[in-house]
């Protein structure tokens, strides 16, 4: 580029001999050249700016067509991944402990209709009322030609019946793809199991969703997607399920008694094996709960967990190991048990008003089942440390049994503890829990004191909860237990080589006028086997038993729920793989020696 | 020079286009039959759990009981019981055969393994649930 100098000496000179200001010219040249400099650096700037806009536009133009295939076009399954652990059914299944199937699922199909593309509404609802029998002709007919564009006939129905239906061969029939919750096992483990039904129903799929039992406490683990694929494994075993709900049955039958329930609970890790309530229900099929009269006659209801009952003498061992614990008694302290008791204007009386008095040991209160013996121990610990230990060994709140309807069991407990209610909820009167509380209880005595939290789901980890009582409190109080057995109110529950412990409990129920019915009984048997190294618990309770094969009609727990028990402890303990053992004989004192 | 290296590499795109084309239809076909087989697998998975829940019906306790029951005359079983418990050294081992001289003999061989019997076993012949024990 030709540079024009800034003072041309050919226009200076002639300035000068004009006399004009050579400087004016310099001045004139320097703006020219700073007007080309400002308009080509305009240029290239306009330039720089048109590049990266049209920069943007095209990044904005990719972005956009981008957007707009993704919307336009239909979403496609990634086929090309590999098929991992993949979702096959909405609901996980249940298992017991060794993978026995308690509950699955089952692909099967909904029914709906379509009325405007009917052909014949009028021969369709005469069909479908021959397929379907709880389906009625007329009614089907005026809902199909009501003007209605929709409406939903059968829920699930099988396979022929599916075939029947597509025979009609009427094009406003159609189908929807359901998934149905199976329970092969019938009534087994029914009231664990709880059921399920369909929630929010579409054409094409429906949720289903737990209405009670353990499919409604862990809903959202079951239906949690991430673990559709693995089954919840319970802690139940299905053998001894079976075996018990078929012994509990028969005693059941036999007793004439309204309900049972039994609790077989593993001690040292809290795993309850079984479960069992009678009467029970078939959850393919759940009954509708009674809409009038008493919940607790349902077969829905639960006893082992939702029945609240005053739980007599069972409680016993409790306010005895209390006063060990405190260090108040040894088990060979003689406590007075002189019967009747006057208390105010109440009195405490023996079983058919025996005495057992004047003394009795501590040990003997509970082998011959003693009130009075029980009170004046009570008296001993007070009422204070009385409701803190039994608040220590879980029996005032709710127990934490993955169920739906644990947390509504709250034990019935005294609000004010005078000397009465201490006296008698230390015999297991005027305080109420369910057979779980009293399963959980004893475990935790025979699990050495540390205590037992009951639970339904398989993890075979021994406990480490709070010690409730040192280990030589719960081991006195196991041989305890042990002596009922052996020569006490249960000597029936002795079943050879299994070491029976336990303790009976026969409470009166409560009427409706705040008395108690003397032939109205909760029978139970809270037992522990084998008694030198406990690995079982098993609570069995009888609802209003009789046993008439003698000549007055006995109620007493020890000719009802021990029988039951002893019965299923003799069948159930070889399942377990529990070795039968040869007890020591007690030693004597003299051996005869002759030469 | 040029023009063999413009044929040549005419040539190459021509081939890689064939290649590729190949390729696509090739992946394409892959991908069909991946759907197919998922498809198949996804149905065989459904059959499979129909299966093993007609598995869990068929072996439910109930049935089993009473079939075992039904069958009692060729099967003869019973409820598992605490004599049934036994330790291994109650199992007799086979006793050596006698010497050669010593057949004939009206000899019982000698008891080399005592079998120790402990705790409460119920004779043969007991009654259990109505029904004479074998």
């Amino acid at each position: 580029m030709i540079r024009t100098p800034l003072r041309p000496l050919a226009r200076i000179l002639s300035a000068r001999q004009k006399g004009e200001n050579p400087d004016s010219i310099e001045r004139e040249n320097l703006r020219l050249r700073h007007e080309a400099i400002r308009d080509r650096s305009r240029l290239r700037s306009e330039g720089r700016l048109l590049i990266l806009g049209l920069g943007f536009l095209a990044a904005f133009c990719t972005i956009g067509a981008r957007m707009g295939l993704l919307a336009a076009t239909e979403p496609m399954e990634p086929r090309n991944a590999a098929p991992g652990a993949e979702i096959t059914a909405q609901r996980a299944d249940i298992t017991d402990r060794n993978g026995r199937i308690l509950a699955t699922n089952m692909q099967t199909y909904a029914l709906y209709a379509q009325p405007k593309d009917m052909v014949d509404p009028v021969r369709v609802s005469k069909e479908l009322a021959a397929i379907f029998p709880e389906l009625d002709a007329a009614t089907l007919e005026r809902r199909l030609t009501d003007g209605r564009s929709f409406m939903w006939i059968r829920k699930v129905m099988s396979p022929e019946q599916m075939q029947k239906v597509h025979e009609i061969g009427d094009p406003g029939l159609l189908f929807g793809p359901r998934e149905m919750r199976l329970y092969p096992n019938g009534t087994l483990a029914a009231h664990v199991l709880g059921g399920t039904s369909f929630g929010a129903e579409g054409v094409q799929s429906a949720e289903v969703i737990g209405t009670a039992g353990i499919e409604k406490a862990l809903d959202a683990r079951l239906r949690d997607t991430s673990q559709a694929g693995t089954p919840l494994q319970l802690s139940l075993d299905l053998t001894l399920q079976a075996s018990i709900e078929e012994l509990l049955g028969t005693g059941m039958n036999m007793l004439n008694a309204k309900g049972a329930a039994a609790i077989l609970m593993d001690v040292h890790t809290g795993e309850i094996l079984t479960l069992a309530s009678l009467p029970a229900f078939d959850p393919n099929d759940r009954p509708n709960p009674l809409v009038k009269g008493d919940a607790g006659d349902s077969p829905l209801f639960n006893r082992a967990v939702q029945g609240v009952y005053e739980l007599g003498s069972t409680f016993k061992i409790f306010t005895v190991a209390n006063a060990l614990q405190l260090g108040l008694v040894t088990p060979e302290s003689e406590i007075d048990a002189n019967a009747p008791m006057r208390v105010g204007r109440f009195t405490i009386k023996e079983f058919q008003n025996k005495n057992y008095g004047p003394k009795l040991s501590v040990e003997n209160i509970i082998v011959k089942s003693s009130n009075v013996g029980t009170a004046n121990l009570a008296m001993l610990v007070g009422a204070e440390r009385q409701a803190a230990f039994m608040k220590n060994i879980g029996l005032f709140d709710p127990t934490p049994v993955e169920l739906v309807e644990a947390p509504g069991a709250k034990p019935i407990v005294p609000k004010k503890w005078p000397d009465i209610t201490v006296m008698t909820t230390a015999y297991g009167h005027g305080i109420a829990a369910s057979p779980m509380h009293l399963a959980a209880a004893y475990a935790t005595i025979a699990n050495g004191g540390v205590k037992v939290t009951p639970t339904l789901l398989r993890g075979g980890v021994p406990q480490n909860g709070p010690r409730i009582m040192s280990e030589q409190v719960a081991h006195d109080a196991v041989r305890m237990l042990r002596g009922v057995v052996q020569h006490g109110t249960a000597t029936l529950a002795d079943v050879p080589g299994y070491m029976v412990a336990g303790k009976t409990g026969t409470a009166e129920k409560p009427n409706k006028a705040g008395g108690y019915d003397t032939d109205k009984v909760v029978n139970t048997f809270a037992s522990m086997f084998p008694a030198n190294d406990p690995k079982y618990v098993l609570v069995v309770t009888l609802d209003e038993p009789v046993e008439t094969t003698g000549d007055t009609p006995r109620r007493t727990a020890g000719w009802t729920a021990v029988p039951v028990a002893a019965e299923i402890i003799r069948r159930v303990a070889p399942l377990l793989g529990v070795r039968p053992q040869v007890e020591p004989a007690p030693l004597d004192g003299l051996t005869a020696v002759s030469n | 020079m040029r023009p063999v290296l413009y044929v040549l590499s005419f040539i190459a795109v021509m081939g890689l286009a064939f290649w590729a084309y190949r390729e696509n239809y090739a992946t394409q076909h892959q991908l069909k039959e991946m759907g197919k087989l998922q498809d198949e697998i996804a149905s065989l998975r459904e059959a499979l759990t129909l299966q093993r829940a007609e598995w869990a019906y068929l072996n439910r306790p109930g049935r089993l009981r009473d079939l075992a029951t039904a069958n009692f005359e060729r099967l003869g079983l019973l409820p598992l019981e605490a004599a049934q418990f036994g330790a291994a050294a109650e199992v007799t081992y086979p006793v050596p055969s006698p010497a050669p001289e010593a057949v004939g003999e009206d000899v019982l061989p000698a008891i080399t393994d005592p079998v120790e019997v402990s705790g409460e076993i119920e004779p043969a012949g007991s009654k259990v649930e109505g029904k004479e024990v074998p």
